[in-house]
C-alpha cells in the first residue's frame, strides 16, 4: 500500500510540474508581443547597433532558442527538456544557463524565505494555540492580537517604512544589500554576523506579514480540538494544563497546519520576490525581477518552474512523511 | 419516551436565524469595526468623486512637490498630480479591481463547489483534481507572466481584474464544495429530501440561504486577495501605469525616493488607505467566518 | 459505615446571554463504598453536569454555586486548584461518554496511561508505572500488547475498556461512569457493563451509572436516582423503583418502558421538559404531573426521606416524613 501512495503522490507531482509548464509556455506565446525583437529594439533605440542588423540578429537569436519552429514542437522540446532538468540559458546573461543563475541567488532566497516562514509559523501556530486555550491568562491570550491586524499591512509596504524609519532615520540596520560594501563573503564569523544584521529589516517585514494568518487558522482549530473528548478525558485524568496543551491540545491542533506549510510558502514568494528587491538582496526573487526588466523570458520560466517544483515537491515530502505525525494515516 | 422525538425536531429546525446574527455583531467589535471602516472608505470615496475633477489625478495637472495645504489637502506629487484627486480615482479603481475579481471569483466558485459537491462522481473528481493540481503554482507568478505578456497599452484596469481572478477561483471553489458536501448530510436537507424536495429546489431553499456567511466570507476574501495583487503587480511594474492605482502611487513614490527627499505626504497618504482597505477586508472576513463557525464564536 | 460520597445541596448554574439557568438545583446524595447508582433522565435533566460537578470540571459560563462533594473525608470543593487535579482519578474517576473519541489519536495508549500515573505523586518507578497500567489493561480483559498499540486500533469496545483500565489506574473510591455504553453495540455493552462490574467489586469503588437505559441500569445497579431539571425527583432501590415507583415522574418513567404485558404499546409522559432558562414556578413537574395539587404551583417540595432508604422530593408525599 505505501508504495502505491508513493506513485500517487509522484504523479500528482508530475502533474503540477506539468500543468505550470504548460501554462508558462502558453500564456506568452497568445500574446502579440514579441519578446526578442522588443528587447533588440530597444538596444538598438539605444545606439548599439544599426536598425538593419536587427532583423539578421532576430533571426538568428530565434533560430539559436528554436523560436522558429512551429509552436507544438517548441512544446515539446520545452517539456523534453524539462525532463531533462534543463531550465535553459539565459537569453541576456547569455552563456549562463538558468541553472547556474538559481544556483547563485538560491542561497540568498532560502536564508530569507525558508526561515522566516518556519519563524512564522512557529510564532503563528503557538500563539494562535495560546489566544484559543481558554486556561491561559489573558495577556498572553491577547499577544497574537497586533500580528492578526498586521495582516492587513502588506510585507512590502511594512517594508517601505522599515526602510525609512529605523535604516534611514534612526540608522540602527544596514539600508540593504546582502553584506556591506566593501566586505568580501568568507566563513568568518564577523561576516556571518553582518549577513544577519542585514536580513533583520526584510525578515521582520515578511513574518509580520504572514505570522497573522497562521494566529487565525492555529486558533480556529484550537477551538474545534479543545472540545474533543480526548481532551475533556485528559482534564479528567488530572493531567496538569501544560501537559494537556503540549501532548493533546497543540499536537493534534498542528496536524492540518502542517499540510498547509507548503501552500504558505507559496503564498510568501509574492512578497519574498519584492521585498529581496526593495533590500537589494541578490536572491531569486531579484532575478526574476530583473528578468522581467529585460523580457529574459527563459528566465521568468525558469524561475517559475523552479519555485512550483520546489513548493510541489515540498508538498509531496510533508504528504510522505505525514504518517509519522498521525498514525492514522498509515495505508 | 416522547419526549425523545420532541428534542429531535429541534435539531432538525434549520440553523438560520437572521435577528440572532445581527445581534451576534454586537458581540464581534472586529467585525463591526471591519464595516464601519469600510463605510468610511466608500464614503470617502463618494464624496470626493463629487468633488474632484479627475483630470487633476493625473501628471502634470497641478504644480509638483507640494505640502498639504488648504488647497490641496493631501499635496501634490512629483509627477504633478493632486494627491487628492489621485487618491480618490486610485480608491475607485482598487475597489473597482477588487469587486470585479472577487464576484468573478466567487462566482465561478459557487457554481463549481456546487456541481462538485452535489452531483459527485467524475464531475466532481475532475473539478476538485484541477484545484488541486493548480493550487501549488504560486499564483503571483503566473500572474507576472500574464501581466508580462499583454501589451502594456492592453494593460487596464478591468484586464488588471481579469489577470487576478484567473487562478483564484479555485480557493472559493474548494471552499464551497466542502461547506455543501457537510451541509448535504445535515439532518434539515433530508428531511427536506425526504419531503420530496428535488435537488434544485433543495439548493435554492435549504442550502444556499445557510451557505450566505461563507459565500460572504470567500467573497470579501477573493476582493482582499486581488487588491493585494493588483497592488503587487503595480509594485512589480505590471499595472496601468498611467493610472494612479494606489499600489501604482505608493511604487511611484518609493521609487522617486520620497521619503527620502522629504516628501512624506506622498507615499503616507495612499499607503494608509491601502492599510485601511486590507485592514477592513481582514476584520470582515474573520467576522464572517465567526459568524459561519459557530464553533469558532467567541464565548466571553 | 462511613459513606464513600456525599453530595450535599450542591448547585450548579449556567450564565447565558439569556439569562441563568439552574442545572443543578441542590442536590442531595449518600453513597456507600462498593454501592451502584444509577442516575437517569431525560437529555438535559443535569445528568452529565452532576458529573462534570462532582469532578469539578463545570466550565464557564458555568459555575459551581453552592454545596459539598465530599469523599472519604475530603471536602473536593474546598480543595485548591492543584490539589483538585491530583484528586481526579485518585479519588474520584470519570469514564466518558464517547470513548470512542476519548483517547489521543496520536499517541499509544501506554503513553496515556503513564501520564495519567505520572501526574499523580504515586511514587512509583518508570517501570512500576508502566506494570501497573499493564495490569489494570489485564483487570479490563485486554491483552498487555494494548499497551504499545495506537487508539485507531482498537474496537470501539476495546476503547471503553482502555478508558475503563484508566479510570482504575489510581484505585479511586467513587466512579463515575457518564453513558460509558451509548456508543456500542448490545452485545459489546453487556460486556463492557459487566467489566466495569467487575472492576468495581474488586476495588470497592462506590460508581454512579448515568444513562437513559433502563433496562441495562435495572440489571446492574443497587439503586436508581430519578433526574428532572436539575433536581432530584426520587432516589429507592432498584426493585422498589420498578415495582412500585412513588415520584409521579418516576411512576410516568416506569410506565412508559415497554414490557412484556403491554407490548408495543407505549405511554408517553404528556408535555414536554420546560427549559431550565423558564422553570415553572414550585415543582418544576407539576404542568405535566397528573396528580398535581395546588401547592404544587407555588412552593418547590423538599427532598426527604419518605421511607426507609427512599428519597422523593414530591408535596404527595409530605406527610409521611
Amino acid at each position: 500500500m505505501k508504495i502505491r501512495k508513493i506513485i500517487e503522490r509522484i504523479f500528482f507531482f508530475l502533474l503540477v510540474v506539468w500543468a505550470a509548464s504548460t501554462i508558462t509556455f502558453f500564456i506568452p506565446r497568445i500574446s502579440s508581443r514579441n519578446p526578442v525583437r522588443e528587447r533588440f529594439g530597444q538596444l538598438a533605440r539605444s545606439g548599439g547597433f544599426a536598425p538593419a542588423d536587427l532583423e539578421i540578429i532576430i533571426e538568428s537569436f530565434n533560430q539559436k532558442f528554436g523560436l522558429d519552429l512551429p509552436l507544438w514542437e517548441q512544446y515539446t522540446n520545452y517539456v523534453g527538456s524539462l525532463a531533462r532538468l534543463d531550465l535553459g540559458v539565459s537569453m541576456f546573461q547569455f552563456p549562463k544557463t538558468v541553472g547556474e543563475l538559481i544556483n547563485e541567488s538560491l542561497p540568498w532566497t532560502i536564508g530569507l524565505l525558508v526561515t522566516t516562514t518556519i519563524l512564522s509559523f512557529i510564532i503563528g501556530n503557538l500563539m494562535g494555540a495560546i489566544a484559543a486555550w481558554p486556561k491561559a491568562p489573558r495577556w498572553l491570550r491577547n499577544l497574537a492580537m497586533p500580528f492578526v491586524l498586521f495582516m492587513g499591512v502588506p510585507p512590502v509596504l511594512l517594508a517601505i517604512f522599515l526602510l525609512f524609519f529605523i535604516a534611514f532615520r534612526l540608522k540602527f540596520l544596514p539600508l540593504g544589500g546582502a553584506y556591506s560594501i566593501g566586505t568580501v563573503p568568507n566563513l568568518s564569523l564577523e561576516f556571518a554576523l553582518d549577513v544577519l544584521k542585514h536580513q533583520i529589516l526584510p525578515a521582520t517585514a515578511m513574518i509580520f506579514g504572514s505570522v497573522g494568518g497562521w494566529v487565525l487558522s492555529m486558533r480556529g482549530m484550537g477551538i474545534t480540538i479543545q472540545g474533543e473528548d480526548y481532551v475533556l478525558f485528559a482534564e479528567h485524568k488530572g493531567l496538569s494544563g501544560f501537559t494537556i496543551f503540549k501532548d493533546y491540545y497543540l499536537r493534534n491542533a498542528l496536524l492540518p497546519q502542517v499540510t498547509a506549510f507548503a501552500l504558505a510558502l507559496g503564498n510568501v514568494v509574492s512578497s519574498g520576490i519584492i521585498i529581496e528587491q526593495l533590500f537589494g538582496l541578490p536572491g531569486i526573487g531579484t532575478l526574476l525581477h530583473n528578468a522581467i526588466k529585460f523580457n529574459d523570458f527563459v528566465v521568468i520560466y525558469g524561475v517559475v518552474l523552479f519555485i512550483t517544483i520546489a513548493i510541489a515537491a515540498l508538498m509531496v515530502f510533508v504528504e510522505l512523511l505525514y504518517p509519522l505525525l498521525d498514525p492514522r494515516i498509515q495505508d | 419516551m416522547t419526549t425523545t422525538t420532541i428534542t429531535n425536531s429541534e435539531e432538525i429546525k434549520k440553523p438560520s436565524n437572521l435577528s440572532l446574527r445581527l445581534g451576534y455583531i454586537r458581540r464581534n467589535p472586529g467585525l463591526a469595526l471591519g464595516v464601519a471602516i469600510l463605510i468610511s472608505l466608500i464614503l470617502f470615496t463618494v464624496i470626493g468623486l463629487m468633488n474632484i475633477d479627475s483630470d487633476d489625478a493625473y501628471p502634470l495637472s497641478v504644480m509638483g512637490r507640494q505640502a498639504p495645504s488648504i488647497e490641496f489637502p493631501f499635496g501634490t506629487d512629483y509627477f504633478g498630480r493632486d494627491l487628492y484627486a489621485a487618491l480618490v480615482v486610485g480608491m475607485w479603481q482598487t475597489a473597482l479591481i477588487g469587486v470585479i475579481a472577487g464576484a468573478i471569483g466567487t462566482f465561478i466558485g459557487i457554481i463549481l463547489g456546487f456541481v462538485s459537491a452535489f452531483y459527485g462522481g467524475i464531475l466532481d473528481t475532475i473539478i476538485k483534481g484541477v484545484c488541486q493540481i493548480l493550487m501549488p503554482i504560486p499564483v503571483f507568478l503566473i500572474q507576472v507572466i500574464i501581466a508580462g505578456s499583454l501589451n502594456k497599452d492592453d494593460v487596464t484596469v478591468f484586464t488588471m481584474a481579469l489577470i487576478v481572478v484567473l487562478l483564484a477561483w479555485m480557493w472559493p471553489t474548494l471552499v464551497i464544495r466542502s461547506q455543501v458536501l457537510s451541509m448535504k448530510e445535515r439532518q434539515f436537507v433530508s428531511v427536506a429530501k425526504l419531503s420530496g424536495m428535488n435537488n434544485i429546489e433543495i439548493i435554492f431553499a435549504e442550502i444556499f440561504p445557510n451557505l450566505l456567511p461563507f459565500i460572504a466570507a470567500s467573497f470579501v476574501w477573493s476582493v482582499f486577495s486581488a487588491v493585494f495583487a493588483s497592488f503587487y503587480l503595480a509594485v512589480i511594474g505590471l499595472g496601468p501605469l498611467r493610472e494612479p492605482l494606489l499600489g501604482n502611487i505608493i511604487w511611484g513614490a518609493q521609487s522617486q525616493g520620497a521619503f527620502f527627499n522629504g516628501w512624506w505626504w506622498w507615499p503616507l497618504a495612499p499607503a494608509t488607505l491601502m492599510v485601511l482597505i486590507l485592514t477592513s477586508l481582514a476584520l470582515i472576513n474573520m467576522g464572517l467566518d465567526e459568524l459561519a463557525n459557530p464553533r469558532v464564536r467567541r464565548t466571553e | 459505615m462511613e459513606p464513600a460520597l456525599k453530595i450535599n445541596n450542591l448547585q450548579v448554574s449556567y450564565y447565558t446571554d439569556a439569562g441563568r439557568a439552574r442545572a443543578l438545583d441542590g442536590v442531595n446524595l449518600t453513597l456507600n463504598p462498593g454501592e451502584k447508582l444509577g442516575l437517569v433522565g431525560e437529555s438535559g435533566s443535569g445528568k452529565s453536569t452532576m458529573a462534570l460537578a462532582m469532578m469539578r470540571m463545570i466550565k464557564p459560563p458555568g459555575r459551581i454555586e453552592g454545596g459539598e462533594v465530599i469523599i472519604g473525608d475530603v471536602n473536593l470543593t474546598t480543595l485548591s486548584e492543584e490539589d483538585m487535579l491530583k484528586a481526579r482519578l485518585s479519588r474520584i474517576a470519570y469514564i466518558p461518554q464517547g470513548a470512542m473519541n476519548s483517547l489521543n489519536p496520536v499517541t499509544r495508549i501506554g503513553a496515556q496511561m503513564v501520564d495519567a500515573i505520572k501526574a499523580h505523586d504515586t511514587g512509583m518507578s518508570k517501570k512500576e508505572i508502566i506494570e501497573k497500567s499493564m495490569e489494570s489493561l489485564e483487570s479490563v480483559d485486554l491483552k498487555r500488547e494494548v499497551f504499545k498499540m495506537y487508539p485507531h486500533e482498537l474496537s470501539g469496545g476495546m476503547k471503553q475498556r482502555v478508558c475503563i483500565a484508566i479510570g482504575i489506574l489510581l484505585e479511586p473510591q467513587v466512579i463515575v461512569a457518564d453513558e460509558p455504553t451509548s456508543a456500542l453495540d448490545v452485545i459489546t455493552q453487556r460486556q463492557v457493563m459487566e467489566t466495569i462490574d467487575k472492576v468495581q467489586d474488586k476495588l470497592g469503588a462506590a460508581i454512579i451509572l448515568i444513562g437513559h437505559d433502563m433496562g441495562l441500569m435495572a440489571q446492574f445497579v443497587d439503586r436508581v436516582a430519578v433526574m428532572y431539571t436539575g433536581r432530584l425527583m426520587e432516589v429507592s432501590s432498584v426493585k422498589d423503583m420498578f415495582t412500585r415507583p412513588k415520584h409521579p415522574y418516576a411512576v410516568d418513567l416506569i410506565h412508559s418502558l415497554p414490557n412484556l404485558e403491554n407490548k408495543g404499546v407505549f405511554k408517553g409522559i404528556p408535555g414536554v421538559a420546560p427549559a431550565l432558562l423558564r422553570l415553572p414556578s414550585g415543582c418544576s413537574f407539576h404542568p405535566r404531573c397528573s396528580q398535581a395539587i395546588e401547592i404544587c404551583q407555588k412552593d418547590t417540595p423538599p427532598y426527604q426521606e419518605i421511607e426507609d432508604n427512599r428519597f422523593a422530593a414530591c408535596h404527595l408525599f409530605q406527610e409521611k416524613a
